[in-house]
């Protein structure tokens, strides 16, 4: 018996490193793969009974090897939209809002989260590509701005419906946390720590994304995991309540070859910069916009129980229409659920599609994401 | 009923000249929920070592092997409805597939019990 498919493709010729967290997750049975160049557990009791535990209460993910980056200076506005399609005009203090960074073809280097803090912007980039991330913005950005990579901060995600209850019990803030909506945020205070929580996440659900010092995580997870509401989800979890969710993952879904136009991420190319350009491949996205193009981010849902994967081709009759990007078994649909590119003219929802599996050709048909509605608390 | 393992952890239980299939606990362990099994159709002739079912996890996709080969002479019709079983019941119910062995000298090539456990120890 042997793997045919493996979702952890982080795994770097370096020493894979350990995060904050690496003991903590140890300790509570987390079976701990290579993942973007760290150990993470993949899962704890298993990854189905962990996506439904969240979709029902509440889950607690340790994404500390995602990169938070605090960028400030003179001219840090004019600066970032230099390199992001952003709009910094609209970005109101404390509300994280979803962007791209973009090379000058118009292609997907990484998405990331961008909020003002004060007076800089802090940022939330993949794990995967933080390193690159940071050495294109270092070679992007002028010398009057700086950036600083928070490396002694701890990332944490609380999601599911009852997260909110479990977090609300013991954070403090000028706010009340039950008064924040779905992408707003602010400072507050878990045992007496700093923490910088936001009301986001990246599992449809409603929840929380909770920036802390490094040296505080493990506190922090054990007064969070105390809550009755919360256990801890592994990586397993995470990558199919996305997929469920219909949101994109960097280096799968998203990448170098790919354009926000053939994503279906438009809303990120904010309407002033749609109209004013002056963002890396504008030229490419601006006429995507007008003209469309080639290929689309689609959903797909297949019959029966077999599952597709990244890299499957998809069909309509002899003809090849596309490919995966990811795929696997829904937990919480009870049916294999793919994202992948196809041609538009097969973009359509209800489009029927075949999917190459081994030789086997799976029934398949396009659908609208998300496949399991969003929760959040708008 | 001797009981023989790989060491791609397939075990294969011989009656007379059927075997029957299936994973091991450890492997079962190994992938996690399991949500497909693809299987070979009765009459279907394998090799020994071919890929002859594929069992579909959460995870991923993986291979079971033939431990041995010959004429595949019933597909184990429980898992359509409930693939969990190689999940619950590995080393039973869970099974996959019964074959008639072209060659029993294939089986000398195999783990007994003992040899499985102490080769799934040192993994």
């Amino acid at each position: 018996m042997s793997e045919i498919e493996s979702p952890d493709d982080g795994a770097e010729p370096i020493a894979t490193m350990t995060l904050p967290l690496d003991q903590w997750h140890r300790a509570r049975g987390g079976r701990m793969v290579e993942f973007a160049g760290y150990w993470m557990p993949v899962q704890y009791e298993g990854i189905v009974a962990e996506h439904l535990w969240t979709r029902e209460s509440a889950g607690l993910f340790d994404v500390s090897h995602m990169g938070q980056l605090y960028v400030a200076g003179e001219g840090v506005e004019p600066a970032l939209e230099a390199v992001l399609p952003i709009d910094l005009s609209t970005l109101k203090s404390y509300a994280p809002r979803y962007s791209l960074l973009l090379d000058d073809n118009g292609g997907i280097l990484d998405d990331l989260m961008v909020t003002r803090w004060n007076t800089g912007f802090y940022l939330v980039v993949n794990g995967a590509t933080k390193w690159d991330d940071i050495a294109h913005l270092r070679e992007n950005l002028p010398d009057e701005v700086t950036m600083t990579h928070l490396e002694d901060s701890a990332l944490l995600a609380l999601q599911g419906p009852k997260a909110v209850d479990a977090l609300a019990r013991i954070a403090e803030g000028d706010v009340a946390l039950t008064d924040l909506t779905f992408m707003k945020g602010g400072t507050f205070k878990i045992a007496g720590i700093d923490a910088w929580i936001s009301r986001s996440g990246y599992t449809g659900e409603d929840g929380f994304e909770i920036s802390i010092p490094a040296e505080n995580a493990a506190q922090i997870a054990d007064l969070i995991c105390q809550q009755p509401e919360v256990k801890p989800i592994g990586l397993g979890a995470r990558d199919s309540l996305r997929l469920e969710a219909g949101l994109p993952l960097y280096g799968h879904d998203l990448s170098p070859e790919t354009t926000p136009v053939s994503a279906d991420l438009t809303f990120a190319i904010n309407k002033r910069r749609k109209a004013e350009g002056g963002f890396p491949g504008a030229q490419r996205i601006l006429a995507e916009l007008t003209d469309g193009a080639p290929t689309r981010r689609v959903g797909l849902a297949l019959e029966g129980r077999q599952a597709a994967r990244e890299g499957a081709e998809v069909y309509t009759g002899n003809q090849k229409v596309g490919v995966l990007t990811s795929g696997g078994f829904s937990p919480s649909l009870n049916h294999p659920i793919a994202m992948g590119y196809v041609d538009v003219a097969q973009a359509a929802p209800g489009t029927a599609l075949e999917i190459d599996v081994r030789g086997k050709r799976l029934p398949a048909r396009v659908v609208s994401m998300p496949f399991v509605p969003h929760r959040y608390h708008r | 009923m001797p009981r023989y393992f790989t060491k791609d952890h397939e075990w294969i239980d011989v009656e007379d000249d059927v075997g029957t299939v299936g994973i091991t606990d450890y492997a079962q362990g190994q992938l996690g929920d399991i949500t497909y099994v693809d299987l070979p159709a009765a009459g279907q002739w394998v090799k020994q070592g071919d890929a002859a079912s594929v069992v579909d996890s959460v995870k991923a996709a993986s291979d079971v092997y033939a431990p041995v080969g010959g004429e595949v002479t019933e597909a184990n019709a429980a898992l359509e409805d409930a693939p969990e079983l190689v999940n619950t019941q590995a080393e039973s119910g869970g099974w996959l597939y019964r074959i008639r062995l072209s060659d029993p000298g294939e089986l000398g090539g195999l783990m007994d019990e003992a040899a499985y456990k102490a080769y799934v120890a040192e993994l």
